[in-house]
């Protein structure tokens, strides 16, 4: 490969936690990427290959992505949240809180893919979640720690303290 | 933000909340890839893709003019340096006595490549795809050799040597026990039952990949390793001792947030190795991160036992020997603690809860083409955890006797109590944990859950699981006499500082264990100040000055008792000085709930105040007493501390799918005295999910040329919320005695417990002993059918 065959720089544009950013990324950039090594928002992690633990979860569009299986082109002119721009004013995100008093972590490293997967569970299917619904919909994301157990825990009193806040679809 | 931790003092057995959660759940979390160094190049390694050839040639010229390109390094590059091999640190004897046969392990390949995934060179370029976009230029001749991919035909004198020192691929031949009396007492047995069993190769699996970033400062010549270790201390110590990177003092090794070990993050690997060197080589720091496909195939590979057990009994059912012959895997290469996993971590722990007086354990480690195989979660004792209980749940069923009634019978009552195969067992009550687990898993009303799920066409089982462990690791002297390179002692320095608050600096490392709550929690109990005025420092050899780092279930009776220790000298201290300030003789002083106070009166101080006077110095002769607070402590245990309990599984199979479902887990443990039983119950809860997901889902798998097969997420089954139970957990209490916190342990436990009580529960379903690991819904639809078929069978004979 030479200079001249070097693949071209393409402009992206997008808001992530409420802030405009652009940049001029190689094309095959992963969201995921984009995000831990332009921005310097190193709380989405990278966990795996296949798309299948979950460690790099954000939300577009108000939808919860893999961002290791979108590439950052593809969030051109969208709204992305991550772990980072969960929290507002200062305080924690009800789900944040929950897993904390919940014990719903340990190495804390699934933990922001997981935190971002619960609150897109509760936009889809409200603040009262089983833990059926819970279990089932947590298969694609990974935890080794904690033997999910009080993630489970944490998800169904992180939704009911959604509800109870009566809290809008997560912060775009 | 974080005003949600506890500005109070928080006891010891309190559920305290996590004050490391706060940068988890906002994502400020500090993970080695995190982090970027000024100037930094990538690294990226080249592998074999062979398991098993010689290096006919190796050329880098074409790879090395590629875009973007710093440098390629080789094992010549090595070799020429004058860095030595990765080690096992741990020295095993054959019975004949000769010592156990090392193969040589670069840390990048000389000659020849023993396994799909090690090391052949290293590319170093200013971008990751950079660097792998040159590393399929590099030019590499290999000459291929048969793999040696089967445990089971290693031994034979057809298999390829992996090693020229080891032949029939064999590292070591080893013995424990008695002979003699074991082979009396099978002589005279009324009955003796037998199992051939495996224990499944498993794959660590940490969600964070191993990372590290190696950096060198030619002016001050010293180095800076980023590492996920679980053990910076002991990375830096063979680094510098037997490696030789660099003296220790010029040696700096730093690990951040550790995303999970379990024993994986233990070991000292090719590629910390080669990062550390090469950025003295090339002049800038060396970035390193796996993916997951070089983690399944680089990263130590856990269990992998083939093993023949024999149980004689007497005619009343009371176990007079147990025999033994295993044969482990031990991969391609010796890693760091490789050799005690199947010897001195397994075979010492044959007797279970049992009264067994005669036991002879052999085993042969057995070098095959593929990962090595070193500590994963419970090290040795799920392998024996495994073949004991499994045996003995064999025994009582040809009995036609109660499972808990077998044991019943066999329980250790006495303490102290000396195994025939070293451990001797200090405190216990294995009574209470059966109770305990018996009435939570309502075994009682089994039987009617069993007719019950029949008539919907559903098999049910329930299995037990009697285990105890030995961690808390370990008395460095006995360890010594058995072979151990190192002492397994740990450290602590209690820093007060002038205004009252405190760090502890611990050789402890936590990757998950939550250690910066739980041992502020023990300084904030005993020193009675508030949790949040409480610090904990850990996981950088410039700021504690040494530790033996996190495994084997020791942080809490190992760490926490040196800190405990130190807490011990902080208190004679402080009362010294508040003696000389309250005008009291010292034996007078009284400290409690935070205060000094001369007893019988109502003249105290704080502690805060205290610590003041400590630094200010005024008021007490510097002569005698030297001015400031801060004290250390190295704390050597006295004995392995000894977790035990009981786990029972009730399962219910599908036969038309052979699924199983888990209906209940029930764990009771006894962890000795419980620090913060929040954090326990999490370790609990994490253990039995890789119990059960190794009875249940996963195996690392090669195929005959020794290619990884279960190399990614799509073929290697970790459990998933959706495959797992909400647990029952329960606790019963005897106070450990050999450490001053009473603590036991308990971070592998539910790992070591709950495979057999899994396995116990589908053998009990199905109806038949031969159910193998992973017992995955095909394994379990052919059993189904076969067993289904045959009760048929015999039913249409009555």
């Amino acid at each position: 490969m030479t200079e001249a065959t070097k693949p071209a720089r393409v402009p992206v544009a997008m808001t992530v936690n409420g802030r405009s950013v652009s940049a001029e990324i190689e094309p095959r950039t992963l969201l995921v990427q984009y995000l831990r090594e332009n921005l310097d928002l190193t709380g989405t992690h990278v966990g795996c290959d296949t798309s299948q633990c979950g460690a790099c979860v954000v939300h577009v569009g108000g939808e919860a992505v893999k961002s290791c299986t979108m590439l950052a082109v593809q969030a051109d002119g969208m709204s992305v949240t991550t772990i980072e721009g969960l929290a507002t004013g200062g305080a924690l995100h009800p789900m944040q809180a929950a897993f904390r008093e919940n014990h719903g972590l340990q190495c804390g490293f699934c933990t922001p893919g997981m935190i971002m997967s619960a609150v897109d569970l509760v936009t889809r299917f409200g603040p009262d979640l089983d833990e059926k619904t819970i279990r089932e919909n947590l298969d694609g994301n990974l935890c080794r720690c904690t033997g999910y157990h009080n993630i489970v825990k944490s998800i169904a009193a992180g939704a009911r303290a959604m509800g109870a806040a009566a809290t809008p679809r997560a912060a775009e | 933000m974080n005003a949600s931790v506890s500005s109070t003092v928080t006891p010891i057995g309190a559920a305290v909340r996590r004050k490391e959660d706060h940068r988890f759940i906002t994502g400020k979390g500090r993970y080695t890839d995190d982090l970027d160094r000024p100037g930094q190049a990538h690294a990226y390694f080249l592998r074999s893709p062979y398991a098993h050839a010689r290096i006919r040639s190796l050329d880098v010229t074409a790879a090395k003019a590629m875009p973007g390109v710093v440098d390629i390094l080789t094992g010549a590059d090595l070799a020429a340096d004058g860095i030595g091999d990765l080690i096992c640190g741990w020295m095993i004897h054959s019975k004949d006595g000769s010592p156990m046969k090392m193969g040589s392990h670069p840390a990048l390949a000389k000659d020849k490549v023993r396994y799909v995934g090690d090391h052949v060179a290293v590319v170093i370029a200013e971008s990751l795809n950079a660097a792998k976009d040159a590393a399929l230029t590099v030019e590499v001749e290999y000459e291929l050799l048969p793999a040696v991919a089967d445990l089971a035909a290693a031994q034979d004198g057809t298999a390829a040597q992996v090693h020229d020192c080891a032949p029939r691929n064999t590292a070591f031949e080893w013995e424990l026990g008695d002979r003699a009396a074991t082979e009396a007492a099978f002589a005279r047995a009324a009955k003796v039952t037998t199992l051939d069993l495996v224990n499944n190769r498993l794959a660590p699996n940490a969600i964070e990949p191993r990372a590290a970033i190696g950096e060198y400062d030619a002016g001050d010549e010293a180095f800076t390793l980023w590492t996920t270790s679980q053990n910076p201390h002991v990375a830096r110590l063979v680094l510098s001792a037997f490696v030789g990177i660099a003296p220790e003092h010029k040696l700096r090794v730093i690990a951040p947030d550790v995303g999970g070990g379990f024993g994986s993050k233990i070991f000292i690997y090719a590629e910390e190795t080669v990062c550390a060197w090469a950025a003295k080589k090339v002049g800038r720091p060396v970035k390193w991160t796996a993916d997951r496909s070089e983690a399944f195939l680089s990263d130590a590979h856990g269990r992998d036992h083939i093993s023949h057990a024999e149980l004689a009994l007497d005619e009343t059912g009371k176990i007079i020997g147990l025999r033994v012959h295993t044969r482990a895997n031990m991969g391609a290469y010796l890693s760091t603690f490789a050799s005690s996993i199947p010897t001195y971590l397994y075979a010492t722990l044959l007797s279970g809860q049992y009264d067994i007086p005669a036991i002879y354990c052999e085993v042969d480690a057995i070098y095959t083409t593929t990962a090595p195989v070193d500590a994963y979660r419970g090290a040795g004792r799920p392998e024996a955890t495994f073949l004991l209980e499994r045996i003995v749940e064999k025994a009582a069923r040809e009995r036609g006797e109660d499972p808990a009634d077998f044991r019943r019978r066999n329980f250790i009552r006495t303490f102290p109590h000396q195994t025939p195969v070293i451990m001797a067992y200090d405190a216990g009550d294995y009574d209470a944990s059966l109770d305990k687990a018996m009435e939570l898993a309502d075994y009682a009303g089994f039987p009617a859950r069993r007719a019950e799920a029949e008539r919907r066409g559903k098999l049910r089982g329930i299995g037990f699981s009697a285990y105890i462990e030995a961690c808390g690791i370990a008395p460095s002297a006995a360890v010594g006499s058995l072979g151990a390179g190192v002492g397994l002692w740990e450290s602590a320095e209690v820093r007060v500082n002038p205004t009252g608050n405190v760090e502890v600096l611990t050789g402890s490392h936590s990757h998950g264990q939550g250690h910066e709550t739980t041992f502020a929690q023990l300084v904030s109990a005993r020193l009675g100040i508030p949790i949040d005025q409480v610090s904990v420092v850990h996981g950088d050899t410039d700021k504690v000055q040494f530790g033996m780092g996190t495994y084997g279930s020791r942080s809490g009776a190992v760490g926490m008792s040196a800190i405990s220790k130190a807490l011990d000298k902080v208190e004679a201290k402080a009362k010294k000085i508040a003696a000389h300030i309250l005008e009291a003789a010292e034996g007078d002083i009284e400290f409690k709930d935070g205060r000094f106070t001369v007893a019988g009166t109502d003249r105290s101080l704080a502690f805060a105040e205290v610590a003041l006077n400590a630094y200010v110095a005024h008021k007490f002769p510097t002569s005698e007493i030297e001015p400031g607070l801060k004290e250390g402590a190295f704390y050597d245990p006295t004995n392995f501390t000894f977790p035990a309990g009981c786990h029972i599984c009730e399962v219910e199979v599908d036969p038309e799918t052979g699924v199983t479902e888990i209906v209940n887990f029930t764990a009771v443990d006894d962890f000795g005295v419980i620090i913060n039983p929040m954090i326990v119950e999490g370790q609990v809860h994490g253990g039995l999910g890789q119990g059960i997901g190794q009875a249940l889902l996963e195996g690392v798998t090669y195929d005959a040329d020794g290619q990884l097969v279960t190399g990614s997420y799509m073929d290697y089954t970790m459990p998933r919320a959706g495959d797992l139970p909400s647990f029952t957990v329960g606790i019963t209490t005897t106070r450990c005695p050999s450490n001053p916190l009473g603590i036991k342990g308990c971070g592998e436990a539910g790992a070591i417990g709950s495979p057999p009580a899994v396995i116990n529960a589908l053998t009990d379903a199905l109806g038949t002993e031969d159910v193998p690991m992973p017992a995955t819904p095909a394994r379990v639809w052919a059993i189904a059918r076969k067993s289904l078929s045959a009760r048929a069978a015999r039913q249409a004979a009555e």
